[in-house]
């Protein structure tokens, strides 16, 4: 082994070692936030159950977002294709039982991904007008659909549906139950990682497992195989991957095409187990958010989970009654990260966008100590607002595929 | 002649060719699904009562404004995808202003039209901030902004807001404010807005500003060639941030002939017509940027959408004209496309052709 790779190797333990100090970090001052307020809720299994079904839809956008963009297709359309997956889900589980209708929601957005993917890779047409267009269709066929296949069914209406089965839930034995008991003693870090395991082995959807386990699979198969690794190529230089002999159009449409089917299934979830029930326009903005989490998580798969977790949390919590003091106590713990990025700004020689960083924290810390609970509204736009501040401040650290969102032609190249 | 034929070919057909397969694919889905592909061609193209014609002029004013919004970031190369938060944004802004009377008057609709652009100017030039300073794409900041502007107004109505019924608005236009609207229709139910003139008065002046002034030239160059325009003398920066503020402070105005014809007060979701924006992105593209077009284009989708509401009797949802709509751009950008690239090979041809017959002129 040369030197240099063991330095490579060695900055590489370094890095996720890094990771796992910050992660550890974060948990301390969560714990301790808690503590001071007296906000219990903030890591109770209830909140971080609530907070996994959020995460779930996010994530699964999210996931089909991060295949598209990483063969250089911008899928805006994931809000519609998400759309199309609430219906499939409830028509196909309403006549062929649950199993039928998760294949026949990923099925649906499938066909979202077909439309984008015509328009796109075979025409070259903009990806956003494109998936500005398919949104709208979605949203439309969603609507004739449902007037059409569900108004004259028992437990239907002209925008709803409601009565056909949902995937299985379980709960873990044992751990569940013991998570549930440390938990509740309230302890320093103990009892907020009890309650997370808590929160996830509490009856557990079988969907939700297949969303965590798709993470595992998107990130094996994108960095781990050829195929992925062709795939992110046509991503980060179609014109090179072309004269490698790949078929830059069969991969593109691929990753669309599943980028589609994840959006589905995200929409799948929402009707499914987020709610046993299925209305015209149940995404209300998941699809954004989705593309939100994927650009927070920097175009990588445990980014994508990080941010599907974090803005699932301000999901699931907003759903919560009285969640006005747990929004409260949050906001303490945003007046602390913050404090921390502006030392770290500093002292990376960005002073000023130190300075604009400690100027938020600041606020964040008098609004804190001079309120006792924030406004609901505020939580449903934490997504947004975080997206916006991670890449007003981080956009030079962002790397997206440097083919994204450009237009691709065959024999296009030089 | 050639170029009269070019025009039809490039400029007319695909509008036209889209918007029959949208009929035919809607149509299509309607069979597949049971319904009668008849009853929907039969009451879209029913001749329309006055009712209908009302809301067809009334909604063609604001879907134009919206359209004008999203043109202007369009000649320039912007997508500003942030027209339904901008005019959100307007909106709110707008009404708080003009329900508090703090002008009196005829002129208050002004003072009003003035802090609803400012206002959308103002939250459009957060994304072409961002953009020009810390290289973040306006589409990505824009629908972050759009919920974020959606979220606030809601919080600001209902905070700020009073309370009717169960819903919270804005208080009331004062009576002396509300301007009288064009009775053109007898039978109708009210009238012609008369800010919907406003769509006429911007339309005029995007086709003056983008066709007859420097500012437009400089507009219009940066959107062929960013770095061509740089090398002669135009500063890009400046101009993206300029572009941001025009569009947005158009979008800020697209609802304000509802507002002072008949809504006169602001709360979403019932007091307020969202997805005018993401229209306005169609109704561009549509009509290819240009006054008239953008026009017709913006008449066309009202029509549809006014036709829509006989669907119902029919036994058709209404949903089913988004779907027209959708598939519209769709096939409109497809089209253009496919135009652009049949024309840019017959010019390749015709090029490599001439070159060939001076080659042979050379050596004979």
């Amino acid at each position: 082994m040369s030197p240099q790779v063991s330095a490579e190797v060695m900055r590489a333990r370094t890095f996720r070692y890094t990771w796992w100090l910050a992660a550890l970090a974060v948990i301390v001052v969560i714990s301790s936030v808690r503590l001071y307020t007296g906000a219990d809720r903030i890591t109770a299994p209830g909140t971080l159950r609530a907070a996994t079904i959020g995460a779930c839809p996010i994530l699964l956008a999210g996931l089909g977002g991060l295949w598209a963009e990483r063969a250089g297709i911008v899928n805006i359309g994931l809000e519609g294709q998400m759309l199309l997956g609430t219906w499939g889900a409830a028509f196909f589980a309403y006549h062929y039982g649950p199993l039928v209708g998760v294949l026949g929601a990923a099925a649906m957005g499938l066909l979202g991904g077909l439309l984008h993917a015509i328009a796109t890779v075979s025409f070259g047409v903009d990806h956003i007008i494109s998936g500005v267009a398919i949104n709208i269709v979605g949203l439309g066929a969603v609507g004739f659909l449902a007037k059409t296949t569900f108004d004259d069914l028992e437990g239907g209406g002209p925008r709803n549906l409601s009565g056909y089965s949902t995937p299985p839930e379980f709960t873990v034995p044992l751990i569940a139950d013991g998570a549930r008991s440390l938990a509740d003693r309230h302890w320093f870090i103990i009892s907020d990682v009890a309650g997370a395991i808590a929160g996830v082995t509490t009856r557990l959807s079988v969907l939700t497992v297949l969303a965590f386990v798709l993470v595992a699979v998107t990130a094996w198969v994108l960095w781990r195989t050829s195929f992925g690794l062709r795939l992110r190529s046509c991503g980060e230089n179609p014109q090179a991957a072309e004269t490698l002999g790949i078929n830059v159009y069969r991969y593109k449409y691929v990753a669309v095409l599943i980028s589609g089917a994840f959006a589905g299934l995200g929409g799948a979830y929402l009707a499914m187990v987020a709610s046993s029930s299925f209305t015209v326009g149940q995404t209300g903005g998941r699809g954004y958010i989705g593309l939100a989490a994927m650009i927070f998580g920097n175009w990588r798969p445990s980014g994508v989970l990080t941010g599907s977790l974090m803005f699932g949390y301000t999901d699931g919590i907003s759903l919560l009654s009285n969640s006005g003091t747990l929004v409260h106590a949050l906001l303490l713990l945003v007046a602390i990260l913050l404090a921390v990025f502006a030392v770290i700004k500093v002292r990376a020689a960005e002073r000023t966008t130190g300075l604009v960083i400690a100027g938020l924290s600041l606020g964040a810390f008098v609004w804190f100590f001079s309120s006792d609970t924030v406004n609901a509204s505020f939580t449903g736009m934490t997504p947004y607002v975080v997206t916006l501040f991670v890449l007003a401040v981080f956009s030079q650290r962002l790397r997206m595929p440097a083919a994204d969102g450009k237009p691709y032609r065959r024999g296009g190249a030089g | 002649m050639r170029r009269v034929l070019d025009t039809v070919v490039g400029g007319l057909l695909p509008p036209l060719v889209a918007v029959v397969a949208a009929m035919l694919a809607t149509g299509v889905l309607i069979a597949a699904f049971g319904g009668s592909p008849g009853d929907f061609l039969e009451v879209i193209f029913s001749v329309p009562n006055d009712r209908v014609l009302l809301t067809i002029i009334n909604q063609s004013a604001m879907l134009s404004i919206s359209g004008i919004a999203a043109a202007i970031g369009f000649r320039m190369g912007l997508f500003n995808i942030g027209v339904e938060g901008q005019y959100i944004v307007g909106s709110c802004a707008g009404a708080f202003f003009a329900g508090s009377g703090l002008v009196a008057g005829p002129l208050n609709i002004l003072a009003t039209l003035v802090v609803a652009a400012a206002a959308g100017a103002a939250y459009a030039l957060i994304a072409g901030l961002l953009r020009v300073y810390r290289g973040v794409s306006e589409v990505i900041s824009a629908i972050m902004l759009n919920y974020i502007a959606l979220t606030m107004a809601g919080y600001l109505v209902t905070n700020y807001g009073q309370a009717s019924g169960y819903t919270f608005t804005t208080e009331r236009l004062p009576l002396d404010s509300q301007p009288l609207g064009f009775k053109i229709f007898a039978d109708a139910p009210g009238d012609v807005w008369a800010l919907s003139s406003l769509a006429l008065i911007l339309g005029i002046g995007y086709w003056f500003l983008i066709a007859r002034t420097r500012f437009g030239f400089e507009l219009r160059v940066t959107g062929e060639s960013a770095t061509a325009a740089r090398a002669s003398g135009v500063n890009v920066k400046r101009m993206t941030l300029a572009t941001m503020a025009l569009s947005g402070a158009v979008a800020g105005l697209v609802w304000m002939p509802a507002y002072f014809g008949s809504v006169h007060t602001f709360g979403t979701p019932e007091n307020f017509q969202a997805g005018l924006g993401f229209l306005g992105l169609a109704v561009a593209l549509l009509g290819r940027n240009r006054t008239l077009g953008i026009f017709f284009a913006a008449a066309l989708f009202a029509f549809l959408s006014g036709q829509s509401n006989n669907l119902q009797s029919a036994g058709i949802a209404k949903d089913v004209i988004d779907i027209t709509q959708g598939v519209t751009v769709l096939a409109v950008v497809v089209a253009y496309e496919v135009v652009g690239r049949r024309r840019a090979k017959t010019e390749a041809e015709r090029v490599s052709r001439q070159l060939d017959a001076e080659r042979e002129g050379a050596s004979a």
